[in-house]
């Protein structure tokens, strides 16, 4: 019988679970973060992806570097087919055999994935779903999403004379991943290794969709260079721009601080060419000191000073 | 054996039931809503053992259950019109993935205008998914082939979804005497489904894998391939059926009085009945008329179309759907059957009933007229010319 199935190469067993020898570019955020969730996970998950970068440069026939059970079947569907994997676990008495872990980008979960990520976080299915956050449609050559930050140049939120970048703030994800009265919520960074790991092994011991949102610079799209793809992270997390932190049961319970005196926002953005823009006329400034508000207030939110 | 005196929908979800779907996914959608209440009834009291998933949108129902049969369960889901079309994305997904997921299709129009009632324009939007398509004519093939649909979609060679087709509300909420399937006919019937591949930390497979232009071709090849293997099955599963059960609605067609007919007449669904009607009274009357049924859309079965009608001279193909810019679409298939054969007959199309249109004998007696006096034509049946004119 014809089948669309691919083994992973066997070479590779001992190693970590998302092989070696995908596709994915230089200094690539995402790849670096979907190894450490696997390599937390332990093989003993199905995995399911999201249309976009991650299902492109992992699974190009006739290869694939997952080592263990992945699926990806569209972009809007991550978490509804997640679901479907969980039910069928439960319904075929195989509840221990796996986790089951939901991937997508932050278009893929924020945008056109959030009816499928709501209906599956408010049915209670027991599933961590990771957001691999590069702030756009990368796949596709730079777009914005929902999760694209204020000002951000895209190809589709270009700089012009009417233009500032993104006009947009920043969803609030996790909020609304929280608002559904789930378990686990939490935010991470490529910056810090370890504290993915942590948290993916915490979700993983609670029972429920848990939501993780992992800050993962995509070097191409904000035209960085690739080698500094943690330092970029780093001072995302620093400046108070990405906040890091855990909600459990709706409440927050644990953040990561940032230094005082805290780190100016212009050290972050004067990094990476999709900000370059704000650093070329005087009038720049005042949009650079919108952003350092949104990082005051996230500072002030989640008690990060 | 006895009947039961029951609506379609009940019918199809008690059938459904006996089936042992593991998963099923649901989200409501008029007239669908009663198959999907009925078997969360069957779970909630306990008489069906199963995950049963309240979805936030049709494109989630078709997803959980795309998700659900990887894994290796047996998964069934329903729906109608613009739920259907919400689907589409994952239907043909769910086909490229070579997963036997059982679907009803409840026929009804497509909005705009908004139309809740029956035609076939729906499925017929999907014939290209890869999806086998069945049309039940009556309430108890409606139930009868939800059975079937199983055996077919998980047979090894086959593994593609099934989508079982009834007209909305003719037969979904219509009241017939039907003889229900036993639990353990059922399991005499089916075997419990065995996927050789399926997602499990056991045997790490990658599915859903990007293709390019080295080898995507050959997936489709491989569907088209499979679709001809899956006429002989359907006929086997339909024999099997008449076997175990005594019952024979078709295989991949039924004819009726069709061996000396000079005119017969094509349709899908529950437009059959009423066509069998008329050919009794016409052939009473020293008409030499028959009705052939297709029963599977997809595979079509055009060796045994073209069997079945190579001796007619008049065919006319009524139909509830229309390819807007071409016309009736299975008259258009039809006149393919005979494309290269040494005898072409007249064949006429004729839309009609479409948007819950009342379909009477009238209706059908205009039809026949019709075809007898003009040639090759295709024509709305029973407009409301004050409409028209205004």
């Amino acid at each position: 019988m014809a089948t669309t199935t691919l083994t992973a190469p066997t070479e590779h067993a001992c190693g970590p679970l998302l092989a070696a020898g995908h596709t994915a570019c230089t200094g690539c955020g995402e790849a670096l973060a979907a190894k450490l969730v696997l390599g937390a996970a332990g093989s003993n998950i199905i995995v399911t992806s999201a249309t976009g970068c991650l299902e492109v440069f992992t699974t190009r026939f006739p290869q694939s570097s997952w080592e263990v059970p992945f699926i990806h079947s569209l972009f809007e569907n991550s978490a509804a087919v997640a679901s479907g994997i969980e039910a069928a676990l439960k319904a075929l008495g195989r509840q221990n055999e796996a986790k089951v872990i939901a991937q997508g980008g932050d278009g893929g979960t924020a945008d056109i994935g959030l009816q499928a990520l709501s209906g599956m976080l408010e049915r209670g299915h027991d599933i961590l779903y990771v957001c691999y956050d590069n702030e756009a449609y990368m796949n596709t050559g730079v777009q914005r999403s929902g999760l694209t930050p204020f000002d951000c140049m895209t190809t589709t939120s270009p700089y012009g004379e009417y233009s500032w970048g993104n006009k947009h703030n920043k969803k609030d994800m996790p909020g609304i991943a929280a608002a559904h009265g789930i378990p686990y919520v939490a935010t991470a960074s490529v910056a810090f290794p370890k504290d993915i790991e942590n948290k993916v092994k915490k979700a993983l011991t609670i029972t429920g969709p848990k939501y993780l949102q992992i800050h993962s610079p995509c070097p191409l799209g904000w035209r960085s260079n690739p080698q500094l793809t943690i330092k970029v992270a780093k001072l995302a997390v620093e400046t108070g721009l990405y906040p890091i932190f855990e909600i459990e049961n709706g409440k927050v319970t644990k953040v990561r601080k940032v230094k005082t005196p805290k780190t100016p926002v212009e050290e972050y953005l004067k990094i990476q060419g999709r900000f370059a823009h704000l650093f070329k006329s005087a009038e720049a400034k005042e949009e650079i000191q919108k952003i350092q508000e949104i990082a005051d207030r996230n500072i002030e939110k989640y008690g990060l000073a | 054996m006895s009947t039961t005196f029951i609506e379609g929908s009940i019918a199809v979800a008690k059938t459904v039931g006996v089936c042992r779907p593991q998963v099923i996914s649901a989200y409501p959608i008029t007239p669908q809503t009663h198959i999907v209440e009925h078997l969360s009834e069957l779970v909630a009291n306990g008489e069906l053992k199963c995950e049963y998933v309240n979805v936030e949108s049709e494109h989630s129902a078709a997803s959980v259950v795309l998700g659900a049969s990887a894994t290796g369960a047996r998964t069934y889901t329903a729906t109608t019109s613009q739920g259907f079309l919400l689907m589409i994305e994952v239907l043909f997904n769910i086909a490229g993935m070579r997963l036997p997921i059982v679907m009803t299709c409840v026929n009804r129009a497509v909005s705009a205008p908004i139309n809740i009632w029956n035609d076939q324009q729906d499925s017929l939007t999907a014939r290209d998914s890869g999806w086998i398509q069945l049309y039940a004519e009556d309430n108890q093939e409606a139930s009868d082939m939800h059975l079937q649909a199983f055996k077919i979609a998980e047979n090894k060679d086959i593994m593609l979804p099934v989508m079982v087709c009834m007209d909305g509300f003719i037969l979904t909420h219509s009241f017939d005497p039907i003889e229900l399937i036993t639990q353990e006919q059922a399991d005499k019937f089916l075997s419990p489904f065995t996927p050789q591949y399926y997602l499990t930390p056991k045997n790490p497979l990658s599915f859903g894998t990007m293709v390019g232009p080295d080898g995507y071709m050959e997936t489709r090849y491989f569907i088209e391939k499979t679709m001809q293997v899956s006429l002989q099955v359907i006929s086997d599963v339909a024999a099997d059926f008449h076997n175990q059960f005594g019952r024979f609605q078709g295989g991949l067609i039924d004819t009726y009085k069709v061996e000396d007919a000079s005119l017969v007449l094509v349709a899908m669904g529950s437009i059959i009945g009423t066509i069998k009607d008329i050919v009794d009274e016409l052939r009473a009357k020293g008409q030499k008329i028959g009705v052939l049924k297709v029963r599977s859309y997809r595979p079509f079965p055009k060796d045994e179309i073209y069997k079945a009608l190579s001796h007619v001279r008049e065919i006319a193909v009524v139909e509830k759907a229309v390819s807007l810019g071409y016309g009736g679409i299975l008259a258009n298939e039809i006149k393919s059957v005979f494309y290269g054969k040494p005898k072409t007959p007249k064949i006429n199309g004729y839309i009609l009933g479409l948007g819950g249109r009342d379909i009477t004998i009238d209706t059908i007696h205009q039809v026949i007229k019709d075809s007898v006096n003009v040639l090759s034509e295709e024509k709305f049946i029973g407009l409301n010319e004050a409409l028209i004119k205004r």
